[in-house]
């Protein structure tokens, strides 16, 4: 919303400088986006008289000039046509920058005549498109005034933000009840008209559509329609507008002047005598937008006996607007429901300044009088006489009360204003009282603010039982209008809410108890295991390109986004491996060939709550970096030892885990596999990059990933330790080599030596695996470590030779392990 | 001395100084005073002497045995040392050499500005709560006060995934945390305090805006909380956070569907050196207030019995403005160059007695 100082000044009384008012408006929440001072680009732009102009000695165009500058004569040499003695002139002062181009004024020799100015045309001062002379001010122009003064450029624009709830402060008189109320000036009368209805309307409403609840109009006859003065000219492009006809410049004022929005239609061009308001039909119109509208059930429309002329509260159409040509206006003055232009103009994709304030809501009450004021303006500006007034409809019921106990200043609002106080800022509002007692008061609220009490609808959860519904219901809505009369009153009282005094939160205790849940401590950990193993936590999008996504797994239709933003961002991601991946890529694209990478955040298996579990994934890819020593590339087992890190930290058991060969297709079915805590239980997947994959993401060198199901990780019991196994023997370690077949799995091997004999074996580490030319074909050697820890007693060569019978049987039997 | 006597010592002396390495001067050792070494052998004769000679030869031999055994212990000393020093300069390595790498992680700046406020905010007593990032409508908008003609339910601002089949309610992207205010007030009974940092989106990208982003929203429901106390929080969190302990914040009336009075929190800041707490400049940081009676009561608290108040910050924009980050969207590009630049140490998490 954009308004000027002195269009403020028109309904404001106030002398407050521009920034006690700006700085006013921002904290009473009508936030200041910005002031300019057109003046700014008249620095150095005088009004002077030419005292005398010669021929320039030595060129026949220009004119060498003696120009009063109201402190001194100066020499100009000027090439316009028009420089003439006793011309009043705009003169640019040496430093001064012209509007046009940019060009700073200097001192000069043109032709040997010193020019220490220069005139200005119409075009150079950036006013208009004349160019064929310099500026002739009239007679009566005062000499050495600064020319922005004179012109009365200087007219600071405001611009504010206006909140949704807030229509009443469309307008610059709205703006200017609520700096009043603020304690900035006081709120000017309106204009009572002075004209006389002299004729019935001979154009009439009829209303069909429930959007259109009142209607009021006037035809004003024998009007003269032309160029707007320059005042309403001024008013307008002020505020970047253009003038366009006085009728249709008026009605553009009162949209802005009262937040009023009117429409006029030639009244000659309205065929059959009634305009009706009725759900559309699929018919089309032009519209004074310059597009083809076509309207639908839902929308308002207005129509004549030819058909459609206009959208009501959206847009209105060629074939009945006012031009040069018109004689005979007629005045619509409506009040439509807001959320239904608001749907219409969406629909419809027309934001128009007289939208934008019938959706927020208008005053209705003040229709009567906006009409009297329209009216009045026609006939000042172009004549005419005015018929009776034509309605439709009836005022809707806008009044309503509200009530603030004024306690609640204190225990809701924090600040303890006095009664008087409170109800003196709500009257300065425009609020009345209705009945006050000690502890309380309720008041009338004025028809321009439909966002106090308005009591729109609870949208309850369904959950609620009747009761509940009954009870909460009451409760907002005694709350409610309270709250807004709260708000009114900390927003305008002296010092706002600034001075609400600040009060820390009590507290329980000096010390808080655990802030983090379960589930939440155990991702912040993971988070640390995996940035202390090496890799980079990253922050990914949630979405990503479908057909990346269905490279890993599933891109369901549930998940694909009804309006992405762009192509390539259209599907809920399955796993953060995906957009890991995708970034990995782009590291490489970059040269950055080796990375490691880790996110803990959502996937999305189906759009319920249950179908959204956050995990951690990790992605090792690339060569790295040579180096002297030697740099290992990732493997699968590295992915694989990262989840075990953080299982570890979080506490699983970790020789209750197995590993099984079913992980994900978008892993090498060779190289990969499911760590699961019992049958069930998937706690993480982990393995190389299927090769298909990595390459359609054009990933270079190894890359293996991991997936962490974070919340099928089971709590740790939170018992105290046991006590810890501390034996005092020296343990015993003895090695074995196995032969079995190569596709046994050495968790087998391993898992078979450990259980055959648990009271002794304290640990069991394969340190080597064999597979060639000294073995058969198909055949492989797993060679382990026992270690035997004896808890009585040192053990002898014969118990030692036994448990190792036990081993070797044990390994036979799981895997068909032989002793090599 | 006899002549033997001296013989014997000038030889071994001599011997000594020539022997190269242990090895002579053990063969040297052995031969002097081994078992039949030199100098054994004549006191094994000493006994042979003549009665009158023994006493003064014994006291030689006894001379002799004691220069011979120092010389033998300090040449070994030499050898020893000479031999250490050969080793030593035999295993020079040159330390100039890189070492292994020994990777460095690293956690990113948005889960570090999370933690921080968990820290903050867990200090004057609230939990963490989270819910879903696909919501559906009533818990996005409609419970929020919402309602469904508001612009903010357009295409253009809010993304949509498809009904599930038989599924009234339209399914969105949270454009907010704010759902979850409606789920902690849903299942839990007040008193309650809660922050909720999170992933929300938006149909909006451009060099300030990101379709996703994080946002950290907060709810405070207790029967005398009051909108001092909203002030109190926000101004405590934000002097600890940005490490301000006069920062100037500043609050002005706003309007949001959710909360009433509704109010727009500002810091102060230079907007020339974007010190913060500097300047004269105001920086709007967050969006708050007293929540909305009606929000209460469609989540089934009845406004008469509790009240609180909600708030609602940038979680890029606050970590931005922290650390001096100047663009947004390198959040969410992984560049491993950006994330080692301002990515901080997982060893040292952000803990209220080491200062956030």
């Amino acid at each position: 919303m954009k308004f000027t100082l002195s269009w403020l000044r028109t309904h404001l009384d106030t002398s407050a400088s521009l920034t006690e008012i700006t700085d006013t408006l921002t904290n009473i929440g009508l936030e200041l986006e910005g002031v300019a001072n057109p003046a700014e680009a008249f620095q150095g732009f005088q009004t002077a008289y030419v005292v005398e102009a010669a021929q320039h000695p030595n060129a026949d165009r220009l004119r060498a000039c003696k120009v009063d500058t109201g402190s001194g004569i100066i020499s100009v040499v000027c090439g316009a046509p028009n420089a003439r003695t006793g011309l009043k002139v705009v003169l640019g002062t040496p430093g001064a920058v012209v509007p046009a181009n940019g060009m700073v004024l200097k001192i000069g020799e043109i032709r040997g005549v010193k020019s220490e100015g220069m005139m200005c045309s119409t075009r150079e001062l950036g006013l208009g498109e004349d160019h064929e002379g310099i500026i002739e001010l009239p007679e009566d122009a005062p000499i050495g005034m600064a020319f922005a003064e004179y012109a009365g450029k200087n007219d600071p624009v405001i611009e504010i933000a206006v909140t949704p709830n807030r229509g009443d402060a469309l307008s610059v008189r709205g703006v200017a009840r609520d700096l009043a109320a603020a304690g900035i000036g006081t709120l000017k009368p309106l204009p009572s008209p002075s004209f006389q209805a002299g004729f019935p309307s001979p154009l009439g409403w009829n209303t069909e559509h429930p959007t259109c609840q009142w209607v009021l109009g006037r035809v004003v006859r024998g009007v003269k329609n032309g160029p707007s003065p320059q005042w309403l000219q001024d008013r307008l492009t002020s505020i970047g507008l253009r003038p366009i006809n006085a009728l249709v410049d008026m009605t553009n004022f009162f949209t802005i002047d009262l937040g009023r929005p009117l429409h006029v239609f030639d009244a000659d061009k309205v065929q059959g005598g009634v305009l009706t308001f009725r759900p559309g039909n699929g018919e089309t119109f032009a519209g004074l937008n310059g597009k083809d509208i076509t309207v639908r059930a839902e929308d308002c429309a207005i129509a004549d006996s030819s058909g459609v002329v206009s959208l009501a509260g959206v847009v209105g159409g060629e074939s009945t607007g006012c031009d040069e040509t018109t004689t005979s206006v007629f005045i619509e003055c409506a009040w439509f429901n807001p959320v239904a232009v608001a749907l219409s103009g969406r629909y419809h994709g027309v934001a128009s300044d007289a939208r934008a304030r019938f959706e927020r809501g208008i005053d209705p009450a003040l229709m009567p009088a906006a009409l009297d004021m329209a009216t009045q303006c026609v006939i000042d500006l172009c004549g005419g006489e005015a018929s009776e007034v034509a309605a439709a409809g009836a005022e809707p019921a806008w009044q309503r009360t509200a009530t603030l106990r004024f306690a609640r200043l204190a225990s809701f609002g924090g600040l303890d204003v006095p009664a008087d106080d409170a109800v003196a800022a709500l009257e300065r509002l425009g609020f009345t009282v209705a009945a006050r007692d000690a502890a309380s008061v309720t008041v009338n609220v004025p028809s321009w603010r439909n966002d106090v009490a308005g009591g729109t609808p609870l949208e309850p959860f369904p959950g609620l039982s009747p009761e509940q519904l009954a009870s909460v219901a009451a409760g907002a809505a005694e709350m409610e209008p309270e709250a807004d009369l709260i708000e009114e009153v900390l927003r305008l009282c002296p010092g706002g809410l600034q001075a609400v005094p600040a009060m820390s939160l009590p507290v329980d205790g000096a010390v808080p108890t655990a802030t983090l849940s379960p589930a939440q401590l155990r991702r912040g950990l993971a988070r640390r295991v995996l940035a202390a193993a090496g890799m980079a936590e990253c922050v990914t999008f949630s979405f990503m390109p479908r057909d990346v996504a269905a490279l890993f797994g599933d891109a369901p239709e549930l998940l694909h986004l009804a309006n992405p933003i762009a192509a390539d961002l259209d599907q809920m991601r399955p796993t953060a491996i995906a957009t890991l991946a995708l970034a990995a890529a782009r590291n490489q694209a970059r040269g950055i060939e080796s990375a490691a990478l880790f996110e803990i955040g959502p996937v999305f298996h189906s759009s319920h709550e249950d179908g959204q579990p956050l995990r951690a994934a990790g992605l090792r890819v690339g060569q790295p970096a040579r180096h002297w020593q030697g740099a290992a590339a990732p493997t699968a087992l590295d992915a694989k030892a990262d989840v075990l890190a953080v299982l570890a930290a979080l506490g699983v058991p970790m020789e209750a885990l197995s590993i099984t060969t079913d992980a994900p297709g978008f892993y090498h079915p060779g190289q990969s596999g499911c760590v699961r805590q019992g049958p069930k239980n998937v706690l993480a997947s982990f393995g190389a990059l299927h090769p298909r994959v990595a390459a359609k993401l054009d990933l270079s060198g190894p890359a293996v990933a991991f997936e962490i199901h974070l919340d099928a990780i089971p709590e740790p019991k939170r018992k105290k330790k046991s006590q810890p196994d501390l034996a005092a023997f020296q343990p015993v370690r003895r090695d074995y080599a196995f032969v079995v077949d190569a596709g046994v799995q050495a968790d087998a091997v391993l898992r078979a030596a450990r259980g055959a004999e648990r009271a002794l074996i304290a640990g069991v580490a394969l340190f080597d695996v064999y597979q060639g030319d000294k073995l058969d074909a198909g055949k492989k050697s797993l060679a382990i470590e026992v270690v035997l820890q004896p808890r009585e007693k040192t053990l002898t060569d014969a118990e030692i030779e036994a448990v190792s019978a036990k081993i070797v049987a044990a390994v036979a039997k799981a895997c068909g392990g032989v002793l090599r | 001395m006899s002549n033997d006597l001296e013989a014997l010592k000038s030889a071994t002396l001599d011997s000594l100084a020539q022997a190269a390495d242990l090895r002579a001067w053990d063969a040297i050792r052995v031969g002097v005073l081994g078992k039949s070494g030199a100098l054994t052998n004549l006191l094994k004769e000493l006994g042979k002497t003549a009665p009158e000679e023994r006493k003064a030869r014994g006291a030689a031999l006894n001379v002799l045995k004691g220069e011979l055994q120092a010389a033998i212990d300090a040449r070994q000393v030499e050898l020893d040392t000479a031999a250490l020093e050969a080793r030593l300069a035999a295993e020079k390595l040159d330390v100039s050499l890189p070492p292994q790498p020994r990777a460095q992680g690293l956690i990113h700046p948005i889960s570090r500005t999370m933690e921080e406020m968990a820290a903050i905010f867990g200090a004057m007593g609230f939990e963490v709560a989270e819910g879903p990032d696909i919501e559906d409508d009533w818990r996005n908008f409609g419970a929020l006060n919402i309602p469904a003609h508001h612009s903010a339910r357009e295409d253009m601002d809010t993304f949509y995934v498809p009904n599930p089949e038989g599924e009234g309610r339209r399914r969105v992207l949270r454009t907010h945390t704010s759902p979850v205010q409606v789920r902690t007030m849903l299942t839990r009974r007040p008193p309650f305090r809660v922050i909720v940092p999170g992933r929300t989106y938006r149909a909006d990208h451009d060099a300030t805006h990101s379709p996703m982003f994080h946002q950290c929203e907060g709810l405070v429901i207790g029967r005398n909380i009051t909108l001092g106390h909203l002030k109190g929080c926000l101004i405590d969190f934000l002097r600890i956070f940005f490490g301000v302990s006069d920062l100037p914040v500043r609050f002005r009336s706003s309007y949001f569907p959710f909360t009433e009075p509704s109010m727009e929190v500002d810091i102060g800041w230079s907007r020339k050196t974007g010190e913060i707490g500097g300047g004269t400049d105001w920086l709007e940081i967050l969006g708050s207030g007293m929540v909305q009676p009606k929000v209460l009561a469609n989540c089934g608290i009845d406004p008469r019995e509790f009240q609180g108040f909600a708030f609602g910050m940038g979680i890029e924009r606050v970590t931005m403005l922290k650390h001096g980050i100047p663009d947004l969207r390198p959040f969410y590009e992984s560049d491993l160059r950006w994330l080692r630049h301002y990515g901080f140490n997982p060893l040292s998490p952000a803990m209220l007695h080491e200062g956030v």
